[in-house]
């Protein structure tokens, strides 16, 4: 059995080939990173895999389950989560607030217009400790809009992992991050037990080097080479595409 | 918490005064008139202020609850059965202007509520046997619910203040519920809440449906009010009145729509009955009074000017407006305090 599969996956916009032909496997438990340059076209990838953009061609499948077809808002409830590499949260709300609705989405009093939302303890309780798991919860009842980058960060992970899902894509974790907030991500991300597959973009490869199993390079579309670490590494197409012939 | 609801029961308390305290039928009217629009404004707010989706049609959906209304009574059944034909025939032009506007939002979704809007003011206009055009359908008769007789003003109005308060606190239920929440969240980050597993198409649409049970409750309110409905209550500007209330007042606040409400209807009725007397000497206070004479009788211009003032000094709306003002107001005023026993950033809590 496989986590997540992508087979032959094609996607244009007009007569641009922004994803061409891709051929993913990954095993479950697996930390992938997929890296590539500027415009390789991982996010259009995760777009396609999450189903916000519906592929050309190709299928998607999810623990051997063809999800190609399924509308994105139903594959949360499948077992997929996603962050997004620009920060989608709900600025107006405190942070305990955007906790509580990743959980909503997967909760059926998500459809309840008579129960009052801040009396449903189990969901608080539940939304507290997402976020005591990327050490939030002591300011929980705080604005999102008066909180750091990296802290926003550290929610939009908190939200994901809240959900339990089984399979995980982030976005660029680390993007527009400081060296501390680096590393917090990182130790975060560490610590997230196997039995979550965790499929990571990130344009800067030696930040996220040593948390994948596997890697997978992107290159205007396709993909250019996989393997373990030190296979890509050694590999002199990654070469190539980072620093030019 | 507990001024709050002190604040809350002595409006209630006021409210249900005001036949009492209120000598004359004409001011008792103008109350119930403030609520009917209250119940309209408080069901466009679901939309407008929860919902994030600005309708330019809803005068469409109570139109349509109204005209159902004295269609069946013109027809010779019971109220019973007009009010129930009404609550049907607005909810059924919702989910058909829902299922047509919602594949929309922003600009688009604005327009093709007016559009549908137009609609049905069009068919209110031209299909005559029905409708009776342009001269409208009379209605003879108010129900007496319970053996209560809402024939006299001050009987209507306390029907109306029932189903005000009935809708007011459906509203405070329905924001502060899960599913409240969920809508809130398809206004701030719609994308987001997809990728949360929210069905954001559907959570607008009931949205849009309890938003049109209210403009219905409205739209039989009015009918019964007025015992007349013709095409003009469908108008565009009867839509455009709604959101002015709702804006005005404050979008995505529970109380906003109901003081919009009484603003448009207190400027709309009773302003434009003042006149000043001014003798004819034209000193300074004549002229004031002469201008502000001009101003009541034409009281559109009067609303466009309350609404500009609105627009600079509270963009927010009334109610939110004049929370923020006595919130720094506070502030200020404990700052001057000579004691260094309140520390400062205890004005920073809220309520």
């Amino acid at each position: 059995m496989t986590a997540l599969a992508v087979k032959g996956l094609s996607k244009s916009f007009g007569g641009l080939r922004v994803t061409a032909n891709v051929d993913l496997v990954v095993q479950p438990g697996e930390r992938r990173l997929i890296i590539g340059p500027n415009g390789a076209g991982k996010t259009t990838l995760f777009n396609l895999i999450t189903g916000e953009l519906t592929p050309d061609a190709g299928a998607v499948l999810l623990f051997d389950r063809d999800i190609t077809r399924t509308p994105s808002r139903d594959r949360p409830h499948l077992g997929m989560a996603r962050t997004y590499q620009i920060i989608t949260l709900f600025p107006n709300d405190t942070i305990l607030r955007n906790a509580v609705l990743a959980l909503l989405g997967l909760s059926p009093l998500r459809w309840n217009p008579f129960a009052t939302l801040h009396r449903q303890q189990h969901l608080l309780d539940e939304a507290r400790a997402a976020l005591a798991r990327v050490g939030l919860e002591h300011m929980a009842d705080r604005p999102l809009a008066e909180t750091s980058y990296g802290e926003k960060r550290r929610v939009e992970i908190a939200m994901a992992l809240a959900q339990r899902p089984r399979v995980l894509l982030l976005d660029e974790p680390f993007a527009g991050l400081s060296i501390d907030e680096r590393r917090d991500v990182r130790m975060l991300l560490a610590a997230i037990p196997r039995d979550v597959t965790v499929v990571m973009i990130e344009h800067d490869m030696d930040t996220a080097l040593e948390l994948a199993d596997r890697i997978t390079l992107l290159h205007f579309g396709e993909v250019v080479c996989e393997g373990t670490r030190a296979e890509v590494v050694a590999d002199p197409r990654t070469r190539e595409v980072y620093l030019g012939e | 918490m507990s001024v709050r609801y002190a604040a809350l029961a002595a409006a209630v308390l006021a409210l249900i005064a005001v036949p009492y305290v209120i000598s004359g039928q004409y001011y008792v009217n103008i109350a119930s008139q403030i609520l009917l629009y209250a119940v309209f404004a408080l069901g466009l707010n679901i939309l407008v202020g929860y919902g994030g989706l600005v309708s330019l049609g809803h005068a469409g959906l109570s139109g349509a609850a109204s005209y159902a209304a004295a269609y069946l009574l013109a027809h010779g059944h019971g109220h019973a059965v007009a009010i129930a034909g009404a609550l049907a025939a607005g909810l059924l032009t919702s989910a058909v202007f829902a299922a047509l506007s919602l594949r929309a939002s922003g600009i688009s979704f604005i327009m093709i509520t007016l559009a549908l809007g137009e609609i049905i003011w069009g068919l209110a206009y031209r299909w005559i046997s029905i409708t009776n055009g342009d001269n409208g359908i009379s209605v003879s008769t108010r129900p007496a619910p319970f053996g209560i007789s809402l024939a006299s003003a001050d009987g209507f109005y306390n029907a109306t203040l029932v189903l005000f308060l009935f809708s007011l606190a459906a509203c405070a239920i329905f924001v502060n519920s899960p599913f409240g929440a969920a809508l809130a969240g398809t206004r701030d980050q719609p994308r987001r809440m997809n990728a949360l597993g929210f069905h954001v198409w559907m959570i607008r649409f009931w949205a849009f449906m309890f938003s049109g049970l209210l403009s219905s409750v409205a739209g039989i309110l009015f009918v019964y009010y007025n015992q007349f409905i013709s095409p003009q209550a469908l108008a565009l500007t009867a839509s455009a009145e709604g959101l002015l209330m709702v804006i005005s007042g404050g979008a995505g606040t529970l109380l906003g729509p109901v003081v919009g409400a009484a603003l448009v209807v207190i400027v709309k009725n009773v302003v434009s009955g003042v006149r000043f007397d001014v003798s004819g000497q034209m000193g300074f206070a004549d002229i004031v009074k002469f201008i502000l004479n001009g101003l009541f009788q034409h009281w559109n211009f009067l609303l466009g000017a309350i609404f500009v003032l609105i627009v600079i000094f509270m963009p927010e709306g009334l109610v939110p407006g004049t929370v923020r003002l006595a919130r720094v107001a506070w502030r200020r005023a404990n700052r001057r305090k000579p004691s260094a026993a309140v520390p400062a950033p205890a004005a920073e809590q809220k309520p």
